[in-house]
């Protein structure tokens, strides 16, 4: 009975992710693993009743996978995850060498911590060096035959990144301004933080095409000011895009910082006034480390949906610009190659489950701890 | 039970020639409309265990946020240390304040919680260590040092919070309802320990409470505090046996008090105040005449079975009892109506009481038991 009622309790979720991501991903997977043809759908039927399971097992390629460089990709993934570790490993035991047994300042932090990355990253490029000796033939797997997808994601990672750092720039602000105002404002600035997404996504993106074009109402304001000569060229640029993402991703990032400083004690910042800080190393010595959760949180809100972003890079980006998120559009839409479009998404999810499981461990310590 | 310093001589405010450490001169501070503090004038002397007394909104945290420098009076000057401190910044202040949260760094250890004051006075990494294990050692918290706030006790997050406050040696401690969050049992202990501290650091302690037992074990001194006004400052016995006001007197532990009028005889002075009640006989030797108030605690008052001879005696019935282990309260109703709270203590066994509900009986108290209140 009681086993009956867990069950029942535990499925519907276990259902939910079986429908809506298990059976999708196991589609685009198996489309990965075919060969593309000219023909409705898209791709060779792999399985073929009258050669049976094993005919498939062995005709399977990965041949879509090493078009799009999924080797380098992979290789570079655990490059870096590799450094991580190595970080966390080195930067404890050497910041307390620096420090001793309290937390040292800033400036022992910093040291100790490029000291961990350079330590890292000798240790990362000696073990590669170390492999290639070793295994020659392991350069095959690495081997790009076509540059295109391979700089889409590291290209679609710089950009995810960077606009994550100017949203976190921009919304931390936001947030702190948000949870100092007075108690009776709070709900309506959260109103306001919430109210764009009473919109459709895509019109205000697209509406941004209105205010960033050469004649858009920005270049038209700046030049009635005096401000520029020459319209600026901001459409169809990266800026554009990094425009577009810190504008949409704005709350994602803004709602978890403004929940955990607005749990923060006001007697803490008070505290620590009482005991010889000023407002700024106040700011910094209690306010920051204590908004980590949702500075972490709030990133990986921004950093996750960045990475694969299409429609801003579409709508505002240019030809230059390059996501993969819109190679992959490209792909399936306009080359019609469902076997290679279904590899790049399979990699590009397997990219996203590193911030999406650190994210998930995030949100498991700040239960833990109670924040 | 101890209620006064060691040194039981030390009486610095009774001596005018005494500089105070600090010294509220016509001090208001209004909020808006609201007056928090009602020019206020008080000093407190060094070395002393000042109490703030008072029930919630009467403007005692305000009087400590002043100190500390969160809130600037609105008029008036308050002077530290022979310093007007009104343009001194709260972190420039000599001064460290124990919050009644406690507002422990919750993302700091202990030892971290108690070295960050001394790390902001820019001080030497080995003195701030030594100063550190000094402060856990006075506190008792060794075993504690490298855990962090949330894996502890309430009781030793109260002591963190004590060692960081006073880490920096600072001229005044500012302690805000410092033990409101323990259980009784454990307040009782810490109440002593507060005292044993103030007493081997020589720091001059200022805490705010709204609870009158804490306040009357600690503190050398209690201001009970009204509306923004000081009611009256001075020793917890003083307080207790010679309140100025019915106010403290109904605030300060548990009172009777009857309305009556006063007249002078050779005694002293005798109150008639009820109805086919005899006068009350007291040798109060104050000048007050006409309307005013005795006012009488319920320990100096003996309950018996018959009628004893005493300056005062009072006839009733006994209503109700309230037996508490040690002590009964006994409520006696008079003809007039009155209720009249009378305590004794239960040093015979309960089965062997004369009296019991509804059982006529004789109040007695003599003519220097109760005091003469105008107001």
């Amino acid at each position: 009975m009681n086993i009956l009622r867990r069950t029942a309790l535990i499925l519907p979720p276990y259902l939910w992710l079986l429908m809506l991501f298990l059976i999708p991903f196991a589609i685009v997977f198996k489309i990965s693993l075919s060969e593309y043809a000219l023909a409705i759908p898209r791709y060779m039927p792999q399985y073929d009743p009258e050669t049976g399971i094993w005919h498939l097992i062995t005709q399977l390629s990965f041949e879509n996978y090493r078009l799009i460089g999924a080797g380098a990709v992979i290789a570079v993934l655990s490059g870096i995850a590799l450094l991580a570790a190595l970080i966390f490993l080195f930067y404890p035991r050497l910041r307390s060498a620096f420090s001793g047994e309290t937390d040292g300042s800033l400036s022992d932090r910093l040291a100790a911590f490029l000291l961990g990355l350079a330590a890292a990253a000798v240790l990362v490029i000696l073990g590669t060096i170390a492999l290639s000796w070793f295994f020659p033939s392991l350069s095959g797997f690495v081997e790009l035959q076509d540059h295109l997808y391979y700089t889409a994601y590291l290209s679609s990672l710089k950009i995810a990144l960077f606009s994550t750092c100017l949203t976190l720039a921009v919304g931390f602000p936001f947030a702190w301004a948000m949870a100092r105002s007075p108690a009776q404002y709070r709900p309506m600035l959260m109103m306001l933080v919430i109210l764009p997404f009473w919109t459709s996504f895509l019109i205000r993106v697209y509406a941004w095409r209105g205010i960033l074009s050469q004649t858009g109402y920005l270049n038209q304001i700046l030049m009635a000011l005096g401000i520029i000569d020459e319209p600026l060229v901001i459409l169809n640029t990266n800026i554009a895009v990094y425009i577009g993402i810190v504008y949409t991703y704005l709350p994602f990032m803004v709602l978890p910082i403004y929940a955990t400083l607005e749990k923060l004690d006001e007697s803490l910042n008070e505290a620590a006034i009482d005991l010889g800080c000023t407002r700024t190393s106040a700011f910094w010595l209690v306010t920051v480390p204590l908004s980590r959760p949702g500075v972490i949180a709030g990133c990986f809100l921004v950093f996750i949906p960045a990475l694969g972003e299409y429609v801003i890079p579409e709508l505002l980006g240019g030809s230059n610009t390059l996501m993969i998120g819109k190679v992959l559009v490209e792909e399936f839409e306009k080359n019609g190659d469902w076997p290679v479009a279904s590899a790049v998404a399979v990699i590009l999810l397997l990219i996203l489950i590193i911030p999406i499981v650190l994210f998930q461990r995030n949100q498991q310590k700040n239960q833990e701890a109670g924040l | 039970m101890n209620t006064q310093t060691i040194d039981s001589n030390f009486a610095p405010w009774e001596n005018a020639e005494e500089t105070p450490l600090i010294d509220f001169q016509n001090v208001t501070k209004r909020f808006g409309e609201f007056t928090a503090i009602d020019n206020l004038n008080l000093k407190i002397y060094e070395r002393e265990f000042f109490a703030l007394l008072g029930p919630s909104g009467c403007g005692k945290t305000t009087l400590m946020r002043m100190l500390a420098g969160f809130e600037n009076p609105t008029e008036g000057t308050i002077i530290l240390d022979g310093q007007d401190i009104a343009p001194v910044p709260p972190n420039k202040r000599s001064t460290n304040m124990m919050f009644q949260s406690y507002a422990l760094f919750p993302h700091l250890s202990v030892a971290d919680n108690i070295a960050f004051g001394l790390k902001r006075d820019g001080m030497a990494k080995g003195d701030v260590d030594a100063r550190v294990d000094e402060m856990i050692r006075l506190v008792q918290l060794g075993k504690f040092a490298k855990r962090k706030p949330d894996q502890i006790s309430g009781g030793q997050r109260q002591r963190v919070a004590l060692a960081r406050a006073l880490a920096r040696a600072p001229k005044l401690l500012l302690l805000d309802e410092p033990l409101g969050a323990l259980d009784k049992k454990l307040r009782q202990e810490t109440q002593f320990e507060l005292m044993d501290i103030q007493e081997s650091t020589g720091t001059t302690f200022v805490i705010v409470t709204h609870d009158q037992e804490e306040a009357m074990t600690v503190a050398s001194r209690v201001a009970v505090m009204d509306h923004g006004k000081l009611v009256q400052v001075d020793t917890p016995d003083r307080i207790y046996e010679n309140p100025n006001s019915t106010y403290v007197a109904d605030f300060i532990g548990d009172v009777n008090i009857l309305k009556g009028h006063a007249s002078k005889t050779d005694a002293g002075c005798t109150i008639a105040w009820g109805e086919g009640q005899p006068e009350i006989n007291t040798s109060c030797g104050t000048e007050l005449r006409g309307a005013v108030h005795y006012a009488i605690r319920p320990e100096k008052i003996a309950v018996s079975a018959d009628k004893p001879d005493a300056a005062n005696v009072l006839k009733g019935t006994v209503l109700d009892i309230a037996y508490l282990g040690n002590i009964s309260t006994y409520y006696v109703k008079l003809a007039t109506g009155e209720v009249i709270k009378a305590q004794a203590a239960n040093n015979r066994r309960i089965s062997r009481r004369s009296f019991t509900w509804e059982d006529e009986v004789y109040l007695s108290f003599t003519d220097t038991a109760g005091v003469v209140l105008a107001q």
